[in-house]
């Protein structure tokens, strides 16, 4: 024990040069006599070896540790691409510029009416709107004042215009549902310009009908109608003309009958190739014999010469479920008596019987 | 050989043999010339920058060790060995976490097997002496330490743990250097 912790003690000397050249000599020629010595020696040499290599790299990981410490982690990250660190810092942002574009396009597109609209855009119902012609009216009526001081022009003028057909003798009137819908009041102007006040007794806004009652009592029975009501279908084709007032006068329009079905294969309705506008709704649509085969009602935009007219099977249909108390019968006319007339004299006849509808 | 040792710039010689003789200047230096390139090779390749440290510093580790052995020639750029060890001892990392990957690149590709296998071994050698100090306890561990690696005089320890004369220090230690070859080889 004593010998072989001597031994290791002289091994470490030799190997840490603390020996003299005296010692060294006589050591190393003891290690080349001793086989068993020498041996001990390598091993002794190798292990320490060992041990100075682990403090070597133990020494060396601190040292590494230390200079790790002073890295700024964020200036060796490797840099994303542009677009990416672009996203990163600006997500926000663009998520919320994101959302209010598309509120701001839906909130327009709600604001303009554009989800309101029953049908697209391309479906114009025939009513006029006074206000667009308000201007107009109010440039007229300051030239009536000027030109008759002290008579007064018509006041407020009406919220929309239209056009109505008497359907009976005693007072009662056909137009069209969507031009009496938001009434307050309805008046009725015959050609003559005499004015009644109506009121609205029975609607279909299925088939877009309306019946009005004059219950004026300046309002003098008419005597029997001219016209009746054709009970079978019309024929493409076919010669047609109505009467309306698209404006403060009634207006005279030709044309035919170009289709069976209105508009997006309507089978209400027929397609009629006559140039109308607004205020033309309701207005009967009459064959070369003075037979009314359908009422005025809308038209397509941007397609020329498509206006629809309500057939008159359906009109007939409707008017048939109106309910019996009424206050004076409705007798719907059964004697035509504009075959044989002349176009121009059928017009006079008919046009005693249409009205402007004039809506408040 | 010496034509390839032109490749050396005479800095990176210098640089070396700082490292060698332990100047935390040299090692400063390598770091930050070297770290951020073994950063963008693990970072880019499925890696944090935890592992990226890990690889860089065991590819310093396995660089000292050479030059240390004294055998070491470095035939390229020292860049292109760090490197090559790096991206060999990562793709290694991965392939134990079971993927299986390539790393593409442009990096010139030099031999670091041999250099990694001698490691593997040293590596394990480290590991053991680590756990056999570790089960030695102190005040062995310390005494050990102090004389063999930070070459303290048996006189300095005698002081340091106040024994009463440097031949009980003596047998101290050499009871514990006993116990330690006892750990490390059993």
């Amino acid at each position: 024990m004593k010998i072989e912790r001597d031994f290791l003690e002289q091994s470490e000397a030799y190997l840490r040069g603390e020996m003299n050249a005296l010692e060294r000599k006589a050591f190393e020629d003891y290690l080349f006599n001793d086989d068993q010595a020498r041996k001990k020696f390598e091993e002794h040499k190798v292990f320490i070896q060992t041990v100075k290599s682990y403090g070597a790299r133990v020494d060396l990981q601190q040292k590494l540790d230390a200079v790790h410490a002073t890295i700024n982690i964020q200036e060796v990250m490797p840099k994303k691409p542009l677009v990416v660190r672009l996203w990163d810092k600006y997500k926000i942002n663009s998520l919320v510029a994101a959302s209010v574009a598309l509120i701001a396009v839906f909130t327009t597109l709600w604001l303009t009416g554009f989800y309101s609209k029953d049908n697209t855009s391309q479906y114009i119902a025939l009513r006029r709107d006074m206000n667009n012609i308000r201007q107009n009216v109010k440039a007229q009526n300051a030239l009536i004042k000027d030109i008759n001081k002290g008579k007064s022009g018509f006041s407020t003028p009406s919220h929309y215009g239209a056009t109505g057909f008497a359907l009976s003798s005693n007072g009662y009137v056909m137009t069209t549902y969507h031009v009496i819908k938001d009434a307050d009041s309805v008046y009725l102007q015959n050609y003559t310009g005499n004015s009644y006040k109506a009121k609205v007794i029975y609607t279909d806004p299925g088939y877009d009908i309306a019946v009005l009652e004059i219950i004026d009592k300046s309002f003098k029975e008419a005597g029997n109608l001219p016209y009746t009501f054709k009970q079978n279908a019309a024929d493409i084709g076919e010669d047609v003309y109505t009467i309306g007032f698209p404006r403060e006068e009634a207006v005279y329009g030709r044309g035919y009958l170009s289709s069976n079905t209105g508009y997006s294969g309507d089978t209400i309705a027929y397609q009629v190739s006559i140039p109308v506008n607004p205020g033309n709704s309701g207005g009967p649509v009459l064959d070369n014999r003075g037979n009314i085969i359908g009422v005025i009602n809308s038209k397509q935009t941007e397609t020329d010469g498509a206006a629809f007219a309500i057939k008159s099977n359906y009109v007939l249909e409707a008017l048939a479920s109106i309910p019996d108390s009424l206050d004076k019968k409705l007798i719907l006319n059964k004697k035509n008596t504009l075959a044989n007339l002349s176009r121009t004299e059928q017009i006079k006849k008919v046009q005693e019987y249409i009205y402007m509808i004039k809506v408040y | 050989m010496s034509k390839e040792k032109k490749h050396t710039p005479p800095n990176e010689r210098e640089l070396l043999a700082g490292i060698l003789k332990g100047e935390a200047s040299s090692l400063e230096t390598l770091y930050k010339a070297n770290f951020p390139m073994v950063v963008r090779l693990v970072v880019n390749n499925g890696g944090d920058i935890d592992d990226a440290k890990d690889i860089f510093q065991e590819s310093i580790i396995i660089l000292y060790n050479n030059v240390c052995s004294g055998t070491f020639e470095l035939n390229s750029k020292l860049k292109t060995y760090i490197y090559a060890v790096c991206r060999n001892l990562w793709l290694k990392k991965l392939t134990k976490k079971g993927i299986y990957s390539n790393i593409d690149d442009l990096e010139e590709k030099i031999a670091v097997e041999d250099d990694i296998e001698s490691h593997k071994e040293r590596d394990k050698q480290f590991i053991m002496m680590e756990n056999a100090l570790e089960k030695l306890g102190e005040p062995c561990k310390t005494i050990i330490k102090d004389f063999y690696i930070h070459d303290l005089t048996m006189q300095d320890i005698c002081e340091k743990f106040g024994y009463t004369n440097t031949d009980n220090a003596k047998n101290q230690k050499y009871k514990c250097l006993q116990r330690l070859k006892r750990l490390y080889f059993g």
